[in-house]
């Protein structure tokens, strides 16, 4: 943590800087220190509210920020959202489960496989479904994939509002490699519905694995760029570090989750904690903080998508051959080739595409990681083709109570950098 | 957790909380439910954060459902999460529409603080003790409980061929 | 527009002749034909669309997953915005002229957008990216309007969910066009909304 300005004894300029006799003796960064930065007088009881409206360059997304400032340090936060709440929740109780997963996609749309995989793991559980091994590793190579573009924005979005415009340009350049694998495997660049209930909809195809190493070994080289560019830059430095700082008694009782507990030293990563889906097989490390202040939350993304590059190498190495999706007839359409000859994968494949399958009542919640902290999903099946009650536990929605107790006493410079870290996004957290 | 571990925490929520706190113990597909007395609800929470002997620190999320056909019909699920064991709870409740009251559990998890609002805007239960119960999603003039299933879809009606002639068109 | 053809002559003789005319050394015939090469005669309205389309200034203005591929169109070196002059993205809507709606508009959005486009000056356009904003895509339900231009009048509609990058370049290129075409007049001509300027009751009953 950097040292803070100290208000020095002889407080006025004049001895420490420069006179005539002794210009250059006195070092830059002590003349600074002469300024202090104590607002004026005991109590400046002249408090302002304004408005950081929905349109706003620095909130990302749609997030309208009641800030009270007393000159121009921050001292409460009050986030109104809702601005781009969609009702996903609601329409999904009037689609059949297979349905429901694009619906499910858009909600924290940086993370689309994320949602897609809570869904699914949530009907699997209740459809008491096992997911053949090839469909898990796929459904991990997916994962961290989108683990890493998710960061990759957030990187590139946060430096620009921190000022690092470079960031951006070269994050979203990045992106666009990710992006394609997806193509690739999935046919779209975004919210794919890659993932079913049972399994991935499509085995990946040949040249997906070559062109994934090569993106591994690209990122591999561009991360320590990124570090370069940004962990040596004092500007960068001064802005992040020491700024932000919450307890971590606060966090955990706020419920924030993801990175931004890890921040603060706290190992808590469900994927190491309540494995799914196969994790529990890779070896990898779960990078954590010291301090909690945003330098912190910026190196622990930073490290967390250098450990994805790490599990999609060994889950390229090690994947099991297979079956895609499970061999379950009743829940995943058969492959095409057997409905020209099998009348009972005709009919079931009649079934599933009209009416969909049927889950049994009964509830489930089921909780990942994603990229942002915890994601859960609440599934509440009566015992008909379409959920009854879908809610996602979204990490940004809880995440965002601790924006306050982040922003409080900072300077607005520093809020902006605080809203920067946190990563809220706002689709998630209105859904 | 499993289901007998989940009859001994029933019985141990009975003991210290009172006897018709704990309605009944779920325990499906892994997952394991307290299903709970509305008015007890705080109470219940308190006990399974301290006192308990396994205490389940964390809770993750507060979320409501609406049972429609069975009464009561609005449910509100507390997820509740422990670290150090690594494992899961959950605790429900269930209110009618006509006293959909609950006392709130802000002063134990900080976290409720937006989820509760949202199930307030969403299902219409208020709870009670709550510093700010205002909506968090809708516009705070709306009028009705949007995710309460008799509540209607809302949108319009798709055109098709067959309806083109009776639906009105929007420069009429 | 025309323009006279320039003979084929040698490069150092054009370039001779060039600077013969801006020092003002040259005379009669002479001048006049060099005169005519540069020139381009054009309308006063061609000049000032031609001049418009290749200047749009979006408003930086992301809702939901198609602000993200926005942001990819604007600042990924692959599909690049600026090659239409179109990479200044201002944040003020009295200093942009075109409102990219990326995403879905929820009914607690719409009177700020709405508010949004009346701060913006004359002539303005407004691309409706995305299914979600030109027609509600999959969400047809109580928090959605179904559709940005039951409130915004709508130039170019970019259908895709999210549309590609080089979908909304597409649709920026075809609303260059129609810059070209007919600025002022366009959506008001065809959807008989002559009067339609300033809003009824003026500006602040919006507010």
């Amino acid at each position: 943590m950097t040292d803070e300005p100290a208000v020095t004894e002889s407080g006025s300029t004049g001895e420490r800087a420069g006179t005539m006799t002794e210009p250059l003796s006195v070092p830059y960064r002590e003349r600074e220190r002469s300024v202090t930065m104590e607002p004026m007088g005991e109590e400046h009881d002249e408090l302002l509210t304004i408005n950081i409206g929905p349109h706003h360059p620095a909130t990302h997304g749609v997030l309208r920020l009641l800030t009270t400032l007393e000159g121009e340090i921050v001292r409460d936060v009050k986030p109104i959202i809702g601005y781009v709440h969609t009702g996903i929740e609601k329409s999904c109780e009037d689609q059949q489960y297979w349905k429901v997963i694009p619906f499910v996609e858009r909600m924290d749309y940086l993370a689309y496989y994320f949602n897609a995989m809570a869904f699914c793991m949530a009907v699997e559980s209740l459809l008491d479904e096992e997911v053949p091994p090839r469909a898990q590793w796929l459904r991990v190579i997916h994962l961290e994939l989108n683990r890493i573009a998710s960061h990759l924005f957030w990187i590139a979005t946060g430096a620009l509002d921190i000022g690092a415009i470079t960031m951006l340009w070269w994050g979203c350049r990045d992106r666009d490699l990710a992006l394609d694998l997806f193509e690739m495997s999935g046919g779209q660049r975004f919210h794919t519905r890659y993932f079913q209930v049972g399994g991935v909809v499509e085995d990946i195809p040949p040249g997906f694995e070559e062109m994934t190493r090569g993106f591994i070994k690209t990122m591999r080289m561009r991360i320590p760029q990124y570090l370069n560019l940004l962990d040596r830059n004092e500007i960068w430095l001064q802005r992040t570090k020491g700024t932000g700082i919450v307890p971590v008694e606060t966090l955990l009782e706020l419920g924030v989750t993801g990175p931004l507990l890890r921040a603060t030293g706290h190992p808590w990563d469900l994927r190491k904690a309540m494995p799914h889906s196969g994790y529990e097989q890779f070896d990898f490390n779960v990078p954590v903080g010291t301090v909690g202040d945003n330098y912190d939350r910026f190196r622990v993304r930073v490290e967390e998508m250098l450990e994805s590059l790490k599990i999609i190498e060994q889950a390229l190495d090690g994947l099991p051959e297979g079956p895609y999706i499970t061999g379950n007839r009743k829940v995943a359409l058969p492959p095409r080739h057997e409905l020209a000859t099998s009348m009972e994968a005709l009919i079931h494949h009649f079934k599933l595409v009209t009416e969909g399958f049927r889950v049994p009542p009964g509830e489930a919640y089921v909780a990942i990681e994603s990229p942002r902290g915890e994601l859960g999903c609440y599934v509440l099946a009566d015992g008909s083709a379409k959920p009854a009650r879908v809610h996602m536990r979204d990490p940004s929605f809880v995440n965002l109570q601790a924006l306050p107790e982040m922003a409080r006493g900072h300077l607005l410079a520093d809020f902006i950098t605080c809203v920067a870290m946190l990563d809220p996004i706002l689709g998630g957290v209105d859904r | 957790m499993d289901a007998t571990g989940l009859e001994l925490i029933a019985q141990r929520v009975r003991e210290s909380v009172g006897q018709d706190a704990v309605a009944d113990t779920i325990f499906y597909r892994g997952r394991a439910t307290l299903d709970v007395a509305p008015r007890s609800v705080h109470d219940v929470i308190a006990y399974l954060r301290d006192g308990d002997e396994e205490p389940w620190e964390r809770l993750m999320s507060v979320h409501g459902v609406d049972y429609l056909p069975e009464e009561p019909r609005l449910g509100v699920h507390y997820e509740l999460l422990s670290m150090e064991r690594a494992d899961r709870l959950n605790v429900r409740t269930r209110v009618t529409v006509d006293d959909p009251r609950l006392p709130t559990v802000v002063d134990l998890h900080a976290t409720a603080d937006f989820q509760e609002r949202e199930v307030f805007d969403m299902f219409g239960v208020v709870f009670e003790g709550h510093p700010d119960m205002r909506r968090i999603l809708m516009p705070e003039d709306y009028e009705g409980f949007p995710q309460r299933r008799d509540f209607p879809m809302g949108g319009e009606p798709v055109i098709y061929t067959f309806n083109e002639p009776k639906l009105p068109r929007w420069y009429d | 527009m025309t323009r006279t053809k320039v003979e084929g002559d040698d490069l150092r003789v054009r370039q001779l002749k060039a600077q013969q005319l801006l020092r003002g050394e040259l005379e009669g015939e002479d001048l006049e034909r060099e005169v005519e090469q540069r020139l381009l005669f054009t309308k006063l309205e061609t000049a000032q669309n031609w001049a418009r389309k290749n200047a749009l200034f979006p408003l930086g203005f992301g809702l939901a997953c198609c602000a993200i591929e926005m942001i990819t169109v604007i600042a990924s070196p692959r599909n690049d915005l600026s090659r239409f002059g179109a990479e200044v993205i201002r944040f003020s809507p009295r200093q942009a002229d075109l409102l990219i709606l990326s995403g879905r508009v929820s009914i607690k959005m719409a009177p700020i957008i709405r508010r949004l486009y009346e701060q913006m000056l004359e002539p303005k356009w407004v691309i409706a990216m995305g299914a979600c904003s030109s027609s509600a895509g999959m969400f047809n339900n109580y928090a959605v309007v179904q559709g940005a231009d039951k409130f915004l009048p709508v130039d170019i509609y970019v259908p895709g969910c999210p549309p590609r990058p080089e979908a909304l370049i597409y649709g920026i290129m075809k609303l260059q066009d129609q810059i070209m075409g007919d600025p002022a007049m366009g959506w008001r001509e065809r959807y008989r909304a002559e009067g339609t300027e300033e809003p009824a009751g003026g500006v602040e009953e919006l507010a």
